[in-house]
């Protein structure tokens, strides 16, 4: 206990935190979700419309998202469509680049890979970058589960439960608290994307392949059709890239030097009067 | 916590300035993925082999594409790609009304065979209200109605050594300065012999048109838009794809699709 004092009450201990496993599943992920996403947009403009139904409405409307370039009066402008509602978005959506060399698609070029449009290369690092993710997600999924980072970090436990109202306050108010395990809010959101998020995405990717309906047909039964899973796929994909946003940010505000450190090298600087354990450093 | 003091908001900034540089950068740097015969490109490639290879060994030959009620059939086939081939050959067959076309089977068979429409029209039919999934993304349900193309391949009695079979169609995909590019793609065996493969001559209990491939369109239903040839005349069994285009086993192929389609 004489240990103890050797930190400076200003001080936490430095723990272990992140395991070798945590830490390159980590990054492996980082690199596919950035490749997936821009070549998935690469995808999304050969056919920048999202349905709900079995089939895309050609002669009927089931669509709930487009992008388009129309011609008006003032020249050429980009619209998207959501749920019925339509917005000028000339310059992002439906039609960007520069005055002089416009593009008329989805998203801009500076959003997909490659920047020009070209499905069948979208495609090959889609499908790359989608067999390493599963194969990483399969990794991480089995480590995870043996050195007990699961169920000591990502399940959500009745303590977390009540312990929610207090963290939601503490990061309202930009006070937070670094334990040897993750806040309520923090496994509410990790739990959310690997055992939500991620499960979706990859399956309603699956739902699309005419080849996997045959040997699942439940895929379009539990997604309700081919055109909904693509639908969903969308919104999972925009939900991933929300969750990116805030992990970025919360990243910033906590201490990105301590944060960092704790993804690369598993070493995590805790908050003062976190007691120490064997194996932490001053 | 000690550190940098900074504002709530400059923080959400700098996060999403940070955000928005990593999308960002995606603009042209990985432009050289595109290169058909990039070092790179070979390597990302082996995943469309290995998904060939997965869901070959997951999914069984026989299982079947969904097949739909006929209440699902609420539009038109959309159709795509040639939708009015000027060949001069499909031209006169298209002038007569089909009526000397002929499909042939040769290759890699003990007995090259043809037949006529009529003949294939009189053979045991199948009909299946499908789902059409195009590459770019977008499904249409309808109803095909053909002769399955196992049967047929079985009469030409197929050879041990032939591994796919080729398509040969009369349309002119693409018209360059050196001469019109013909369609053309091809799969493996499981994929001809399986019990959905029909050379399909009605749509939606009407006679084919001309804008989804009359007068024969193979179905093959386990996989995307681009393995169904429209305009089909010869069916050639190989044991090589390398021979054929540009060697990749197709015209979409050809320009960097996959081969196998069915994802």
């Amino acid at each position: 206990m004489s240990e103890q004092t050797a930190v400076p009450a200003s001080k936490g201990p430095l723990i272990y935190r992140q395991s070798a496993w945590t830490r390159v599943t980590h990054w492996i992920w980082a690199i596919c979700l950035f490749f997936l996403l821009l070549s998935g947009l690469q995808i999304f403009n050969a056919h920048p419309s999202l349905y709900v139904g079995q089939q895309s409405g050609f002669e009927f409307d089931n669509a709930v998202l487009s992008m388009s370039a129309v011609n008006t009066d003032a020249g050429p402008r980009g619209r998207t469509t959501v749920l019925g509602y339509t917005f000028d978005t000339t310059g992002v959506f439906g039609m960007s680049g520069s005055a002089d060399r416009p593009q008329f698609q989805g998203f801009p070029g500076a959003a997909t890979i490659p920047s020009y449009r070209d499905l069948g290369t979208g495609r090959v690092v889609h499908f790359f970058f989608g067999w390493v993710f599963v194969l990483t997600m399969f990794v991480w999924f089995l480590a995870s589960f043996f050195n007990r980072h699961i169920w000591r970090d990502i399940i959500v436990k009745p303590k977390d439960v009540t312990g929610l109202p207090k963290d939601i306050v503490d990061h309202a108010t930009l006070r937070f608290h670094h334990g040897r395990s993750y806040t309520p809010l923090q496994k509410v959101a990790y739990f959310g994307v690997f055992f939500i998020l991620f499960p979706l995405i990859i399956a309603t990717g699956l739902t699309m392949s005419p080849g996997m309906d045959s040997m699942f047909p439940w895929l379009l039964d539990i997604f309700q059709g081919r055109q909904t899973a693509r639908t969903i796929h969308f919104v999972v994909m925009s939900l991933l890239v929300l969750f990116f946003v805030v992990h970025i940010i919360m990243v910033i505000i906590a201490n990105p030097f301590n944060e960092l450190r704790s993804m690369i090298t598993g070493w995590y600087r805790a908050s003062p009067g976190t007691p120490l354990n064997e194996g932490d450093k001053p | 916590m000690s550190g940098i003091q900074l504002t709530r908001r400059g923080l959400l900034g700098l996060g999403a300035t940070a955000a928005s540089s990593l999308i960002l950068a995606g603009c042209d740097q990985f432009d050289f993925v595109g290169e058909r015969d990039g070092q790179v490109r070979k390597i990302l490639e082996q995943a469309n082999v290995m998904t060939y290879q997965v869901q070959r060994r997951l999914i069984g030959a026989q299982t079947l594409a969904r097949e739909y009620s006929a209440s699902e059939i609420r539009q038109g086939q959309r159709p795509n790609g040639s939708t009015d081939p000027t060949t001069p050959d499909y031209l006169a067959l298209k002038a007569n009304n089909f009526a000397d076309y002929k499909l042939k089977v040769t290759g890699m068979v003990e007995q090259e065979v043809s037949f006529s429409l009529d003949e294939l029209r009189n053979m045991p039919a199948r009909s299946q209200i499908t789902r059409h999934d195009c590459v770019e993304g977008w499904s249409c349900i309808a109803k095909w109605t053909g002769t399955p193309l196992g049967p047929i391949l079985d009469m030409a009695r197929v050879k041990p050594q032939a591994r796919f079979a080729v398509y040969h169609c009369y349309d002119n995909i693409q018209k360059t300065l050196s001469g019109d590019i013909i369609y053309y793609t091809s799969s493996d065996l499981i994929d001809a012999y399986h019990p959905q493969s029909i050379l399909s001559y009605g749509l939606n209990d009407q006679v084919l048109p001309v804008a989804n491939g009359a007068p024969i369109r193979l179905r093959i239903e386990r996989a995307l838009g681009y393995k169904q040839p429209k305009y089909l005349h010869t069916i050639e069994l190989v044991d090589d794809l390398s021979p054929f285009g540009k060697g990749k086993g197709g015209y979409w192929e050809d320009t960097g699709y996959d081969w196998y389609g069915g994802i």
